[in-house]
């Protein structure tokens, strides 16, 4: 059992530059395209990159159930790195945290995504610093939309 | 869930586990003289992974058996589980998307 934090690592060879990459991983109109596991489609996407920017994606599974992934940015380092946290309200699981990190390679790129779980403290505090810095956009967040503009 | 990680955030904690999937059971002295810890430190190991619902512990008589219980795992496993197929066709689709628009 060698568990600490339990974290999922992918890596992709993709025939593609990394300033392509990067604008399907950052750019909302370019999410929208490929995000979800499973066939069902993407409905919003917000991605506000710059640090301490806000995350936010609705997506709805084949079986009907949506979901409403948020979070805020931590690292934007144009076509190299981007993480951010990953909470997902009403859930019981406690924040985690994605990092998508981007390398030249020949032909393309190699893309490494990590998904993993933070210890309690790093998370809250990385999720504060990261809302602090929203604060003068608070007003917008009271509206229906779950992902407001 | 929080608690299960902390829990197995230590390599004498994970450590103790693996002992006791291999030999459930173990009293609480066992373990310590395992690790090379005094009673007490080996009982606050044991608090910790007793507050994150890991193991079950029964008194004996004298003696206190530890018991690995598997809910908190399988709750770590479904986690593990979840975000990797939510990746992976993700990413599969992402490769897709970007290499096609790369053709044209």
């Amino acid at each position: 059992m060698n568990v600490a934090l339990p974290s999922v690592t992918l890596v992709r060879r993709i025939k593609a530059s990394p300033a392509k990459v990067w604008a399907a991983i950052t750019q909302a109109d370019l999410m929208l395209q490929w995000w979800g596991p499973d066939a069902g489609p993407t409905l919003d996407v917000v991605a506000d990159i710059r640090p301490g920017g806000r995350f936010c994606v609705v997506f709805r599974l084949m079986d009907g159930s949506e979901h409403n992934p948020t979070g805020v940015y931590q690292e934007v380092i144009p076509e190299r790195k981007l993480a951010f946290t990953w909470d997902l309200p009403g859930a019981a699981e406690p924040i985690s945290l994605v990092t998508f990190v981007l390398e030249p390679a020949e032909g393309g790129t190699v893309l490494t995504l990590t998904h993993k779980r933070l210890p309690d403290e790093a998370a809250r505090t990385s999720h504060e610093q990261g809302w602090s810095g929203l604060l003068d956009k608070l007003p917008i967040f009271l509206g229906d939309r779950p992902c407001p503009p | 869930m929080d608690r299960t990680f902390w829990a197995l955030a230590d390599s004498t904690r994970r450590g103790v586990l693996q002992r006791l999937i291999d030999e459930p059971g173990l009293s609480v002295s066992d373990l310590a003289e395992g690790f090379s810890l005094k009673l007490p430190g080996m009982t606050k190991h044991l608090d910790v992974l007793s507050d994150a619902g890991l193991i079950n512990r029964t008194k004996n008589g004298r003696t206190v058996a530890v018991t690995i219980k598997a809910a908190p795992m399988r709750e770590a496993m479904a986690w593990l589980n979840q975000y990797e197929k939510f990746w992976t066709v993700s990413l599969d689709r992402l490769v897709a998307f970007v290499e096609a628009e790369d053709g044209q």
